[in-house]
């Protein structure tokens, strides 16, 4: 059997494979992270929080309702998107005006209220949820059995990039809203309801969470602090990728994904960190990361 | 004349009064739940130990020689320093006679420390480490519920003489987990099994699979999990997910029944599971674990059983020697063996180590289980005298001869 670095080829190709998948969450909320600070100015610590709430929304459809995954995909979005534009239009939208510091602390706080909340009423050790019938089972791909639902939130989660980097670069609302991004008060000035972008545009980044949790709730366990494990990488990866960038954000959530898999297999203790070395090496290099661009 | 016999009578009587108070300190018996009330230990701790240590005042009427049993709680947030300091606060300024649950092992030895400076009494339910009873040992400190010497034994033990004779540790990367595996490293050697590797993973890490793969890869028959909580929680998932278990089987070291109800039965069926306690044993703890289901609407964990123990036994010795200072009651804890619903003649060691018996468990089938909370089949009780470490074995200075 071939082998690299003494670790064999097939192994290797799993792992790859494994931080794709990994990879392809990290691109999803740093996708919506990043669109919410390309106009908002917003640095979004609930984001954490919303994906958290995603994930949940599909465990109480489930328990309380029967509703299956493929509604609670289409579902959890849109509810947890309407309570992301609740939160725009009563709290966020006094703080514009203000440092970014503000907002951050904000929505900071506004992810304690959330998981205190759903701490209180779930515990945190978190409830099962199930893969749905169609994508059970695993599939022999040669060089390792690869669960089914894991290939589909490659795919999934990929084609929502997609569509989101094709909504904003190729389609007239993108247009509109890029332009709002680069000088608001000249796009109000053509007549172009501002404020009603930014409302709209902080809800798709929050469904964009929840969608993210929905498809995390039947790998992992659904629970309250789910969203606070996760998010820290999530900054540092829109901080690599440059922030408000999408395509940088798409790339290097998927690039990290495979790079920490990576490391899990050559020296697994160093896992947790690899993320921020790399984010602090990007920075002294290029500190706008490696897809922004200086102001 | 009779003006000064009646005052002098009165002033007797006073003097007598405060006499018999002093032995108890502030004229009011304080108890310190320190748990995790909101981080990942919070179910097998946090609000469920403060209702525990309640039950046990509870039983008491309230009060002990006459003085009124109080119990406050704090959230130790799993930090080693927030734990001290609110030890030493509650000590000096609230005047708090004896600290319970503390779970987690860093928060633990920092309590310890605290409690021994202070010549108050600890009794730890909660924490795994087996330092606790060596190393850092001291005349304060009771530990109660289990420990990672315990854990090994019995489900190490068990599984190498079910045929699981190679194993590979996934090992959380700090302290408790390393501990954790070199002690079962150690029981599964001792036993002719053999280990063939391990992979240490972060603490919170969300996903496994990348590690488990790697144990898959080991052919080992036995993956040993040497992690806790969620951790734990999310291996197992994994574990199912990625079909190991067709192949291969998990034993779960550290193991709460909080974690069981999380994971469901479908996916922890025929895991082994070392306890100290559990609430369908007998119609003592049955009638208990009623009692903590109408308060908290969850079945009670061996830590909170453990929670109730350790405030009823001290409450005994307070009532025994009119006393709560360290001293008197570390003193007659250890000449009274304890029985109560936790478990019987519980005797406490000069090593801080309560020796009672520990129980093997097996999880159900979901066919098995008649519904939530009924989770596991006892497969062996192991003696108190064969479940912890040997006294002849412990580091402890206080142990005699050493």
């Amino acid at each position: 059997m071939n082998e690299i670095f003494g670790i064999p080829a097939q192994a290797l190709l799993g792992q790859l494979l494994l931080g794709l998948v990994n990879g392809s969450f990290y691109a999803i909320l740093s996708l919506g992270l990043a669109v919410i600070f390309g106009l908002l100015n917003i640095v979004n610590f609930a984001h954490g929080a919303l994906y958290m709430m995603g994930a949940y929304v599909a465990w109480l459809g489930l328990e309380l309702f029967g509703l299956n995954y493929w509604w609670a995909l289409l579902l959890a979005p849109l509810i947890i998107g309407l309570f992301g534009v609740l939160i725009e239009r009563a709290l966020l939208r006094w703080l514009y005006k203000l440092d970014h510091l503000y907002g951050l602390l904000l929505t900071f706080g506004v992810a304690l209220v959330i998981e205190g909340t759903y701490r209180y009423f779930f515990g945190v050790s978190g409830q099962p949820y199930p893969v749905p019938d169609l994508l059970a089972g695993a599939t022999d791909i040669g060089f390792m059995v690869l669960p089914n639902y894991r290939a589909w939130v490659v795919v999934a989660s990929l084609a929502v990039c997609l569509a989101t980097w094709l909504m904003i670069e190729r389609t007239r609302l993108g247009a509109t809203l890029r332009a709002a991004t680069e000088n608001p008060k000249l796009v109000q000035a053509f007549g172009i309801n501002v404020p009603l972008l930014v409302t709209v545009t902080y809800g798709f980044g929050v469904a964009l969470a929840a969608f993210a949790g929905v498809l995390a709730a039947p790998i992992i366990q659904v629970n309250p602090l789910m969203g606070s494990n996760l998010i820290i990488v999530v900054f540092a990866v829109v901080v690599i990728g440059g922030m408000g960038s999408i395509l940088g954000s798409i790339f290097t959530g998927l690039a990290l994904g495979v790079i920490e898999g990576l490391t899990k297999v050559f020296y697994p203790e160093a896992s947790a960190t690899v993320v921020f070395v790399i984010m602090a090496l990007v920075l002294l290099v290029r500190p706008a990361g490696l897809f922004g661009r200086e102001k | 004349m009779k003006k000064t016999y009646l005052a002098a009578a009165a002033l007797l009587l006073a003097s007598g009064a405060a006499l018999a108070q002093s032995k108890i300190s502030g004229d009011v018996v304080k108890i310190g739940v320190l748990t995790d009330m909101s981080g990942l230990y919070s179910d097998i701790g946090g609000q469920g130990s403060v209702v525990a240590a309640q039950l046990a005042v509870e039983d008491f009427g309230g009060k002990v020689k006459g003085k009124k049993i109080e119990v406050v709680a704090a959230d130790h947030q799993n930090k080693a320093d927030v734990a001290s300091s609110k030890v030493r606060e509650w000590i000096d300024r609230e005047g708090v006679d004896m600290v319970t649950d503390a779970l987690n092992s860093a928060v633990a030895l920092a309590t310890a420390k605290v409690i021994a400076e202070k010549k108050k009494v600890l009794i730890d339910t909660g924490a795994a480490s087996t330092r606790l009873t060596n190393e850092e040992c001291t005349p304060y400190t009771i530990h109660h519920t289990y420990d990672t010497y315990a854990l090994a034994n019995g489900t190490g033990k068990a599984v190498v003489k079910q045929g699981g004779d190679t194993w590979f540790f996934l090992t959380a990367d700090y302290a408790f987990g390393h501990s954790l595996e070199k002690d079962t490293s150690d029981v599964v050697k001792a036993a002719g099994g053999k280990v063939l590797g391990s992979v240490r993973h972060p603490l919170n890490a969300s996903d496994f699979s990348s590690f488990l793969l790697q144990a898959q890869a080991s052919k080992a028959k036995i993956i040993g999990l040497a992690n806790a909580g969620g951790d734990t929680i999310n291996s197992i998932k994994a574990a199912n997910e990625f079909g190991l278990t067709k192949h291969q089987t998990l034993a779960g070291l550290l193991v709460f029944i909080t974690d069981v109800h999380s994971l469901g039965l479908q996916a922890t069926q025929g895991m082994y599971v070392t306890e100290g306690w559990y609430w369908d044993l007998n119609d003592d703890t049955r009638k208990w674990a009623k009692r903590f289901y109408e308060k908290t609407k969850k079945m009670p964990s061996s830590n909170h059983a453990g929670v109730y123990s350790a405030v009823t036994m001290y409450l005994k010795a307070v009532n025994a020697t009119a006393a709560d200072d360290g001293d008197s009651v570390m003193n007659w804890l250890r000449k009274n063996p304890e029985t109560d619903m936790f478990g019987k003649n519980m005797v406490l060691r000069s090593d801080g180590r309560l020796i009672h018996d520990m129980y093997l468990f097996q999880v159900k089938k979901p066919s098995e289980s008649k519904g939530p909370w009924d989770y596991y089949n006892l497969r062996h009780t192991i003696p108190g005298d064969q479940a912890f470490q040997p006294l002849s074995a412990s580091r402890c200075p206080l142990v005699k001869g050493k």
